[in-house]
């Protein structure tokens, strides 16, 4: 094992669509920064070197027109992949998105196919604030017509490229800046795993147990599943065994992995980086109780973002951020109280 | 550049038909609707546009285009669709809302996508110009022919799609026309209270591409000016900015009453009608007598008829197939 080839996520995402690329010539790549600098988060580098300036395009600071374009592009038979550099930023682009390139498809009756990937970067916990450091994954997720996906590993994230590059829908591939390897960002050691040198796909829509338990079932995404992971493993040590399940797309979202795991340990916790209201944590829970509450012994719980902007000040942040202290808490407290009958 | 008699034909037979429909559409559209207007009730639910006066910028434009060619539409594509060579059974089929329509009812008239001839709408102000650029760098990166034009409105040059995309469009040298239909009216705000200049096409200067203006509505110089632009965007040399002067007969929707015209514009604008200003143009230059230009209009009201006839006796999509076509 000592000699597996590890990656980080930024350079699993880059050999995902180096692959693709070389197989298919519809593939190219554009967005603001992508080609000289290999991606702010590095998921673009070596791209420009390979294939040149045409296929792996800088734009201006224009995501309306390059991501519009994009769905022309695809519309008329490539592949587009285009980056939102922080998720945050789509507030300037998303008519694009959301009226574009989510409805032409179905607007058209099926005639037109928008086959695109949207990859765009999400989270904080690094003191950038507000406008550069939300996950949104929920404001995606809520909006019809785009799948989306979050991965929490290297693994994942080249499968699920790979999957999404080939995938005739739109697909928002959100990837957390504090996972991505690179070391200014801080990074989560447990997101840099092996990943294998022949292309592979991940299923869209397919979630992932991430460990295996029988007390208490934690379900999260990206960043929240390495928060799960050390939670689980401080819980071990109590004696209360914690399932992870790791979504890895939120559209399609594997709504039977997440009824079957709770189904077995009667807890649910969400751990969500979004905001608590309204998001991905309340549709989990949704998704349990809609098919009956009887063999739950605790009321859910959310591990969310809470409902305010997010603060510069690292203590201020930091308090406002899921982290595994709390979701240690939480179980607990689901694991000493049942629900009364 | 000076258009064919076959292309005079078209354009004017094209444009005939244009009007007729938006004029069977409008009497369709009122159907259920008096003497209360609900805009929800009759045949035709939901807002409706129509292009009357708008037809020259057309066909002046579309009688360059061939299939392959790419045109975005506005929230007022009729008389473009029409142009483009959109199947006119499907398009009065899915304003209708029917299943035999272009999507099976599920986009109606503001969302007209016909993958045939490469004709798609958005009912967004100037979004249509992302998706053109798109389409035109998509033909350069496989190096296949075509040209992308999106018609938008002068009151879509103040957004900014409109600007992002035309420096973008400028910037690759992508083989795109921009066609500003100047309607002067943006609902109910004139052009000279949104738009700090007089002309759109003096902006073209900003992305260091050609600009031009056409005044008057006329389906001879748009047919030469977008011939040109056209030519050029085929020939690799990049984008062209086109405004064109054009008349909104109609109210911007159906049910506007229009109170923020001034006193007259409506009769003057009627006196300077396109279509029978092309008839006489025709006539005089005898480049076609009466009889084949009635005969040109006659074949256009059947084709009409046809069209409206095969909507009305269409059938409704299941209910539940709007749970259906969400992804490929």
């Amino acid at each position: 094992m000592e000699n597996e080839r590890k990656l980080t996520i930024a350079r699993a995402m880059a050999e995902a669509m180096a692959q693709e690329m070389r197989l298919d010539p519809t593939v190219f790549v554009m967005g603001e920064d992508i080609a000289e600098l290999g991606g702010v988060f590095g998921n673009t580098r070596g791209l420009l070197d390979e294939f040149g300036k045409e296929r792996v395009r800088d734009t201006p600071i224009s995501e309306t027109g390059f991501i519009g374009a994009a769905v022309g592009a695809a519309q008329d038979g490539m592949r587009p992949v285009v980056e939102l550099m922080f998720v945050d930023f789509f507030g300037v682009c998303f008519d694009a998105i959301y009226n574009l390139m989510a409805k032409n498809t179905y607007f058209s009756g099926g005639n037109f196919k928008v086959p695109m990937v949207l990859m765009t970067s999400t989270g904080g916990g690094y003191s950038d604030a507000g406008q550069h450091s939300q996950c949104l994954y929920g404001s995606f997720a809520h909006l019809p017509g785009m799948k989306v996906v979050s991965p929490s590993n290297a693994y994942d994230a080249k499968g699920l490229m790979t999957a999404a590059l080939r995938d005739d829908n739109p697909v928002i591939y959100m990837f957390h800046k504090g996972l991505q390897g690179m070391g200014w960002l801080g990074t989560e050691a447990g997101a840099n795993v092996h990943v294998p040198e022949e292309s592979y796909e991940i299923e869209i829509g397919k979630a992932a147990i991430a460990r295996q338990g029988s007390d208490v079932t934690i379900v999260s995404i990206a960043m929240g599943v390495h928060n799960a992971l050390k939670a689980a493993s401080v819980l071990e040590a109590d004696g209360i065994s914690a399932e992870v399940v790791d979504l890895r797309s939120l559209v399609p979202l594997d709504r039977e992995t997440v009824r079957a795991s709770v189904g077995k340990t009667g807890r649910l916790i969400v751990v969500d980086e979004d905001y608590h209201s309204y998001g991905v944590s309340g549709e989990i829970i949704a998704t349990v109780c809609e098919t009956g509450v009887s063999g739950l012994k605790a009321p859910p719980r959310r591990i969310a973002y809470p409902d305010v902007p997010i603060p510069f000040a690292r203590v201020m942040e930091q308090h406002c951020l899921p982290n595994p202290d709390k979701i240690v808490a939480a179980a607990r407290e689901m694991c000493r109280v049942a629900v009364p009958a | 550049m000076q258009p064919t008699k076959a292309e005079l034909g078209w354009m004017y037979r094209t444009m005939v038909i244009s009007r007729r429909f938006e004029n069977a559409i409008e009497k369709i559209y009122m159907e259920g609707k008096s003497p209360v207007f609900n805009m929800a009730d009759g045949p035709i639910p939901g807002e409706m546009h129509l292009s009357d006066g708008q037809e020259p910028v057309a066909v002046g434009v579309c009688a360059h285009l061939k299939p392959e060619d790419i045109v975005t539409a506005t929230h007022r594509p009729h008389h473009q669709a029409i142009a483009k060579g959109v199947d006119l059974k499907k398009m009065a089929a899915e304003i209708f809302g029917k299943a035999s329509g272009l999507s099976g009812g599920r986009g109606g008239h503001m969302h007209l996508f016909d993958a045939d001839v490469n004709f798609a709408c958005s009912g967004i102000i100037a979004q249509g110009m992302g998706p053109a650029a798109g389409g035109a760098l998509s033909r350069k990166l496989q190096g296949k022919p075509g040209v992308a034009v999106s018609f938008i409105g002068e009151g879509a040059a103040n957004q900014g799609a409109f600007h992002e995309t035309m420096n973008l469009a400028a910037l690759w040298k992508l083989p795109m026309i921009c066609v500003i239909e100047d309607n002067a009216w943006g609902i109910s705000v004139a052009k000279s209270a949104a738009t700090s200049v007089q002309k759109n096409h003096v902006r073209a200067a900003s992305y260091g591409i050609p600009g031009h203006y056409i005044s008057d509505n006329d389906p001879w110089k748009i047919y030469e000016v977008a011939g040109e632009a056209i030519e050029r965007a085929r020939a690799g040399e990049g984008p062209t900015l086109i405004e064109i002067e054009t008349y909104r007969l109609a109210g911007h929707f159906m049910g506007d009453a229009e109170g923020y015209r001034p006193e007259g514009e409506k009769d003057d604008l009627f006196a300077r009608d396109p279509i029978p200003a092309m008839r006489q143009r025709l006539l005089d230059e005898a480049t076609f007598n009466a009889a084949d230009l009635d005969q040109m209009e006659s074949e256009a009201q059947s084709g009409v008829d046809e069209a409206i006839q095969f909507a009305r006796e269409s059938a409704d999509p299941a209910p539940e197939d709007a749970l259906t076509a969400v992804f490929a």
